[in-house]
C-alpha cells in the first residue's frame, strides 16, 4: 500500500473498495441518517472532513506517537474535529443540525475513521492520507446517498424535501411506504447495492467461509 | 527512533502536548462559533412560535421573523394563581431569557407531578411559564402557549395559540420530537395541523378541556365536533400522547387559571 498512486488512493474506496459495501464499516449511521437526502449529504460532508483532516492529522503526528497510547491519540484528534464539525453545522445549518442530532457526535464511532486513521494514515505520508480519507469519505457518500434516494424516493415521494409523487396525506395518488423510513429498510437497501456490486465486480465476492459436503446417506426411501 | 518513542515520560510529554493542542482548537470552534449559533437557537423558537400562531410566512427572512415577533408581548405566567409574574422573581433581568424547561429540573422553581395527574408524562412542572401575547389597539387577539408531553418515543415540545377569547384554537405545532418518520411523525403534517384551527378547547362550562383525538376522521355530523381531531392514522400512541398533552396544559395543573383570569380580564 506504501506505494500507492494518489489516484488510487482517492479513487478505489469508492466502488473497489467501499468501505461500507465490502469492509461493512460504518453501517449505523448509513441506517440513521438515510431518511432524505438533504440531511444525507450534510452528513456525508461532515464525513469526509473529518475522515480527511483526521487522517491528515494523524499522519503529520505519526512519528511522534508512542504505541502504547496510539489508539487514543487517534481518538483524540478525531473527537476533537467531530466537535469543530458539529459546533460549525450548529452556526451556520441549524435545520439540518437539528434533524442530524447526535449522528454528528456519533461520527467518532465510524469506524470508518478510526480504521483509515489505524489502518493507513498511521503508515503514510500526510499527503496520502489526506486523499484516503477524502476517498473513503466518499466512498461512504457514494452509498449512503444510493440508499437515501430510494429511501426518500419511496418513503416520502419527495427529493431533496421537493415533491415528486404527491402522497395520499397531501391529497396525491402516492401511498408512501412507511418501512421505507424506518431503518430497516436501510439494510436491505445496503444489502441489494452490495449484491448489485459483486455481481459488477466479482473479484469482491469472498470465498466461502466452509463448503456443503455432498449428501451421501442414502435415505431410507 | 523507535525505542526512544516508547519511555513513560515521552509518553505523558505527546498525551500533554496533543491535548493541549487539540482543547486549543475546540474551544476556539466553540466560542468563535457561539453567537452565530445562539442567533440560530433565537431564531428557531421565533419562527416556531410564528408557525403556530399562524404569522409565519414561506421563506420569510430572519429580519422578517423578528419584525414579526417583535409584535408579541413576551410574559411570564405563575401557573397556579394564573397571574403574570415580575422577571425578577425566576431571576431573570427580561422575560426572553428565562428557561422554563431548564426551570423544571430545579426543585425550587417547579413541583413534583403526582403519577395519577401526570397525563402528560413529564413528571416535574415549572411554577412559572413563559408565555407570548399580541394585542392590537389594546385589546389581546392572540396568545401563544409553550406545551409539551410525551407521546411515544420521545418528548414533543410544541406551541398552541389561542385567540382572544382564550378558548378557540388557531394553531398548534411541535418543534421538537422524536417520533417514528411517516407514523407518529406526522404531527408536522402541514394537513394534520390545519385540522386543529377552529377548534375549541373547553366546553359549555368553560371548566374541562375537552379536546380528542379521534379514529376515523371527524365528520360533519360527528357531535362535539369543535372537540375533536382525527388521530394519526398508525399512530396510536403519538395521537394519545398529544391529546393528554394538550388537555394537561390546558387543565387546572397547566394555563386553566390564566387562561380564566385572561377571559374576564383580570390580568
Amino acid at each position: 500500500m506504501a506505494d500507492a498512486s494518489a489516484k488510487q488512493v482517492l479513487f478505489e474506496p469508492i466502488f473497489s473498495n467501499n468501505p461500507i459495501a465490502l469492509q461493512i464499516l460504518g453501517i449505523c449511521s448509513a441506517l440513521a441518517v438515510t431518511t432524505s437526502m438533504n440531511v444525507t449529504l450534510v452528513m456525508c460532508m461532515a464525513v469526509i472532513a473529518v475522515t480527511a483532516f483526521s487522517n491528515l492529522a494523524v499522519s503529520l503526528v505519526r512519528t511522534q506517537i508512542p504505541g502504547s497510547i496510539r489508539i487514543i491519540v487517534q481518538m483524540t484528534i478525531i473527537a476533537s474535529l467531530v466537535i469543530v464539525v458539529d459546533q460549525v453545522l450548529k452556526a451556520y445549518a441549524y435545520e439540518i443540525s437539528k434533524q442530524l442530532s447526535v449522528f454528528v457526535g456519533l461520527i467518532i464511532t465510524n469506524c470508518i475513521v478510526m480504521g483509515r486513521a489505524e489502518g493507513f494514515a498511521m503508515k503514510n505520508g500526510p499527503w496520502l492520507s489526506f486523499l484516503d480519507g477524502v476517498g473513503n469519505g466518499m466512498g461512504y457518500s457514494v452509498l449512503l446517498i444510493f440508499v437515501a434516494f430510494f429511501r426518500e424516493l419511496l418513503g416520502a415521494g419527495s427529493l431533496f424535501g421537493v415533491s415528486l409523487m404527491p402522497v395520499v396525506n397531501e391529497g396525491g395518488w402516492y401511498i408512501p411506504n412507511g418501512l421505507l423510513l424506518l431503518p430497516p429498510s436501510a439494510f436491505f437497501i445496503i444489502g441489494l447495492a452490495i449484491w448489485g456490486l459483486r455481481t459488477w465486480k466479482p473479484e469482491q465476492v469472498e470465498e466461502a467461509d466452509f463448503k456443503m459436503s455432498r449428501h451421501t446417506v442414502k435415505e431410507a426411501f | 527512533m523507535a525505542k526512544a518513542k516508547e519511555t513513560v515520560s515521552r509518553t505523558l510529554m505527546v498525551a500533554l502536548v496533543l491535548s493541549v493542542a487539540f482543547s486549543v482548537v475546540v474551544s476556539t470552534a466553540a466560542v468563535m462559533l457561539r453567537p452565530a449559533q445562539v442567533q440560530n437557537q433565537n431564531l428557531d423558537i421565533r419562527s416556531n412560535i410564528l408557525a403556530a400562531a399562524g404569522m409565519l410566512e414561506e421563506g420569510a427572512t430572519a429580519e422578517e421573523i423578528e419584525e414579526t415577533f417583535s409584535r408579541f408581548d413576551v410574559r411570564l405566567v405563575d401557573l397556579d394563581s394564573g397571574d403574570y409574574v415580575d422577571p425578577g422573581a425566576v431571576g431573570v433581568k427580561e422575560p426572553m431569557k428565562y428557561d422554563m424547561y431548564k426551570a423544571a429540573s430545579d426543585p425550587s422553581m417547579s413541583i413534583d407531578i403526582p403519577a395519577s395527574e401526570d397525563k402528560a408524562g413529564i413528571k416535574r412542572r415549572p411554577n412559572v411559564a413563559k408565555i407570548y401575547t399580541l394585542s392590537e389597539n389594546g385589546e389581546l387577539v392572540r396568545v401563544v402557549l409553550p406545551i409539551h408531553g410525551y407521546g411515544l418515543w420521545s418528548t414533543l415540545y410544541g406551541f398552541v395559540s389561542l385567540e382572544g377569547d382564550a378558548n378557540t384554537i388557531e394553531g398548534l405545532g411541535f418543534y421538537d420530537h422524536a417520533e417514528t418518520p411517516g407514523l407518529g411523525g406526522e404531527v408536522d403534517n402541514p394537513r394534520w395541523k390545519s385540522q386543529w384551527v377552529g377548534k375549541e378547547v373547553y366546553g359549555d362550562e368553560l371548566k374541562e378541556p375537552q379536546i380528542r383525538l379521534v379514529k376515523g376522521g371527524v365528520g360533519a355530523g360527528a357531535s362535539d365536533k369543535e372537540h375533536k381531531v382525527d388521530a394519526l392514522s398508525g399512530a396510536t400512541l403519538t395521537s394519545r400522547g398529544v391529546e393528554q398533552l394538550v388537555n394537561y396544559w390546558m387543565g387546572d395543573r397547566g394555563f386553566a387559571p390564566y387562561l380564566k383570569k385572561l377571559r374576564e380580564g383580570e390580568v
